[in-house]
């Protein structure tokens, strides 16, 4: 795969040292260290239960961590994440989406994407009270805002459904559509839970050049997957977590070559399924 | 980003595109073959007359007991006697037979239900948008119309007022989803702020008003910061707590609040200075008009100040609906977790909605206390909490007309039973009932989004949350 030009690739963007995680006895994520480098697209893959959803969660500040750091390398310089919360993660850069989508399904496709530049509104509209009185610059701001969600909802190829109830889009659009409220966040890291489920075979294809169209514009990006076929083709870096512990941490074919992510996740005729050949040209 | 060009579209999987309208075009393939929809099979009268029967029977299991039988006290008040009433049982099970097998028929016979098409809903739409300058435009004339008496003035105030308390309370419920069945303690805040403050330092009314409007935001925040853990049933439990806490303040704050006696010989409101005295004299609003003296212009002038706060409550919901804010509220109604991964301050969002609901129903409180000259915590009870939520549910969570077409209905209905005397509460029950078998979701049940590229079309309210609390 070749390296993009836009960014290093020996800097990380997420940092995450020796996690731990405990709910009452059970150890969801036990030491777990990796970094995300920046500009890359960095996978987190293992069998159900193995802690990547906590991990994300961790990430995101729903959870806090019963130890270890989680460090952001932000625009805004270092920020450890374990220590912030919730909301001030996002606010720090890094967007998510669920695994069971969460739009606000009745609102617009629209309105979704301009909740989700609140901050960056709320900025503009002094305390609310020059909003309401129809003065200052909200009216530029919110110009914008809809300037930032078109642009999004082009990518995303939604924008004919711009003015339709997210909760009536067909499930393929509304996981599109997540990503792209997330990103209308300006994300530096985002955080993709499983953004290929149930998705059919043409709409996974989609949803990995969006990825990359995504990576593209400098927002590197974590996903957690279990479409294999996506994760080996697009991911940078892959790591193999198993009942809360890190078992493996490389490049796709390295990982994808480890006995004991063989043994613990891939299984042996999974090979065979695993696309042969990486990603046609021009990955970004 | 070049945008959508770097994403060219897939190839079609396999040959003819099929497009899942269900209909098959020409070459197109696969599909459910569709044959001539059979008609349902309709139930015959026998079975009608059957289910009637049955209606019938379980009718008059209950009725023998209840109206078949009665007791009496006896001649002479010695001992009671036993009556028997068959002749109204029989005509009770034959009206429960007879609706039943109605009932029955028309469901069996009556024509088939048209769907509902994109057309009938544009022009529901359509009257949507004149049904409320209609309304605006008789409450504003209202007063001035000839017909108009001095009880349909006051009752006019009356409706009014709880329009502006279900508006109130609309942002809390309706836009941020948060079940608030205390809203009646802010009312009394606002009452309470403007009656002790005019009685003892002999502030005017219009000081007074922003100061009950602030204590009453005071209050919403105070209640906001216990509960912003809460969800659902248990935020409802904790705030319907805090309405009975204020009312019981209220009532045991003697050296205050005068306790249950309350707070009377509270000053009126005047027009920029000028007094509504029945009696005229210099300084007098008639005086300076050269109005002959009379009792309804300060009627009319209460009818006009409670229209133009309730405007403004409405004019502010309406903007505030257009803002971050208000978006941050309706997003925070269908999903609090998504709005917390977007950087969304829930604590600060969930405040603000408890801290504007509270300002708007302290400003009708401070209303209230001018308008009755006298306040006292018997006005603040929990049934005003609930009859205001019920304008709140009944109109449409989150619809400002249906809210206000919700209290003209309720509590306009309430007066207009007041001839069927001890039957009004079963009668008002019964609608409520009615109302919301027929329309589940409130009067107004769609949502009309607050920003679009192109047309506005309103969101089925199917779609649209509840909120959890």
């Amino acid at each position: 795969m070749s390296a993009p030009s836009h960014a290093p690739r020996d800097v990380p963007i997420l940092e995450v040292r020796e996690l731990v995680m405990r709910f009452g006895g059970l150890t969801a994520v036990n030491h777990v260290t990796f970094n995300a480098m920046a500009g890359d697209i960095t996978a987190v893959i293992g069998p159900n239960g193995a802690g990547k959803t906590t991990v994300f969660n961790l990430i995101t500040g729903f959870y806090k961590p019963s130890a270890g750091e989680i460090i952001l390398h932000g625009p805004g310089g270092q920020k450890p994440l374990h220590a912030t919360v919730g909301h001030r993660i996002a606010q720090s850069g890094v967007a998510r989406t669920f695994q069971n989508i969460r739009l606000f399904p009745g609102m617009t496709v629209l309105e979704n994407l301009l909740v989700a530049q609140h901050n960056t509104l709320q900025a503009a509209t002094g305390f609310g009270i020059a909003a309401v009185l129809g003065l200052g610059r909200y009216r530029q701001a919110e110009r914008e805002a809809v300037a930032l969600a078109r642009r999004w909802l082009e990518a995303t190829r939604l924008i004919e459904r711009a003015d339709d109830p997210a909760g009536a889009l067909p499930y393929g659009a509304q996981r599109r559509l997540e990503i792209a409220r997330a990103m209308c966040t300006n994300p530096v890291l985002l955080c993709l839970d499983e953004p290929a489920a149930g998705l059919n075979p043409r709409e996974s294809e989609e949803l990995a050049e969006l990825i990359q169209l995504i990576r593209a514009e400098g927002c590197s990006i974590l996903l957690i997957e279990h479409d294999m076929g996506v994760v080996m083709r697009i991911s940078d870096r892959v790591v193999v977590l198993d009942h809360g512990r890190k078992i493996a941490d490389g490049t796709p074919a390295a990982v994808r070559a480890d006995e004991r992510v063989i043994a613990a996740y891939l299984g042996e005729g999974d090979e065979d399924d695993a696309p042969a050949a990486p990603a046609p040209e021009g990955v970004a | 980003m070049s945008g959508a060009s770097r994403l060219p579209e897939g190839p079609h999987v396999g040959g003819v595109p099929h497009n899942d309208d269900g209909v098959p075009e020409p070459g197109e393939m696969g599909g459910i073959p569709r044959g001539p929809e059979a008609a349902p099979p309709r139930p015959p009268v026998a079975h009608a007359l059957r289910d009637a029967g049955i209606s019938a029977l379980v009718a008059l299991g209950l009725f023998v007991p209840l109206v078949g039988l009665r007791t009496d006290v006896g001649p002479g008040g010695g001992g009671l006697i036993l009556r028997t009433r068959w002749a109204d049982v029989a005509i009770l099970v034959a009206i429960v037979f007879a609706g039943r097998l109605a009932m029955n028929l028309w469901s069996a016979y009556r024509p088939a239900k048209k769907p509902r098409t994109v057309l009938r809903t544009a022009q529901i739409a359509r009257i949507g948008t004149f049904v409320a300058p209609l309304f605006l435009g008789f409450a504003v004339l209202m007063p001035l119309l000839p017909w108009t008496t001095r009880y349909g003035l006051d009752l006019g105030v009356l409706v009014l007022t709880y329009v502006m308390l279900g508006w109130g309370l609309n942002i809390v419920v309706g836009l941020a989803g948060l079940l608030d069945l205390g809203y009646v303690a802010f009312y009394a805040v606002g009452a309470y702020t403007y009656a002790l403050l005019s009685t003892t330092y002999g502030l005017s009314f219009w000081v007074c008003l922003p100061l009950a409007g602030i204590f009453a935001a005071f209050a919403g925040v105070l209640l906001g910061f216990p509960v912003l853990r809460l969800r659902g049933d248990y935020l409802a439990i904790v705030t319907l707590a805090f309405g009975e806490i204020i009312r019981v303040v209220l009532l045991n704050w003697v050296s205050l609040t005068g306790g249950p006696n309350g707070i009377s010989g509270i000053p009126r409101p005047s027009f920029f200075g000028l007094s509504f005295s029945a009696g005229g004299g210099p300084g007098t609003f008639s005086d300076f008009f050269g109005l002959e003296p009379s009792p309804t212009h300060r009627a009319v002038f209460l009818y006009y100040l409670i229209l133009v706060l309730a405007l403004l409550t409405n004019w502010v919901t309406i903007r505030l609906r257009r803002q971050p804010l208000g978006r941050a509220w309706e997003a925070l109604r269908e999903d609090e977790i998504a709005c917390r991964a977007l950087g969304i301050n829930v604590t600060n969002t969930k405040l603000t909605a408890f801290a504007i609901g509270a300002m708007f129903g302290g400003f009708a409180g401070a209303f209230f206390a001018t308008r009755q000259a006298f306040v006292s915590p018997e006005s603040f009870t929990f049934i005003e909490s609930a009859i205001i939520l019920a304008i709140v549910v009944l109109g449409g969570l989150g619809s400002q007309l249906g809210v206000a077409i919700a209290a003209l209905v309720l509590i306009g209905g309430f007066e207009a039973f007041r001839d069927l005397e001890e039957y009004r509460m079963l009668v008002f029950g019964a609608a409520m009932v009615v109302i919301m078998v027929w329309r589940p979701r409130g009067l107004v049940s769609t949502r009309r989004p607050s920003v679009a590229l192109g047309e506005r079309r309103a969101i089925s309210g199917d779609l649209v949350g509840e909120g959890h609390g």
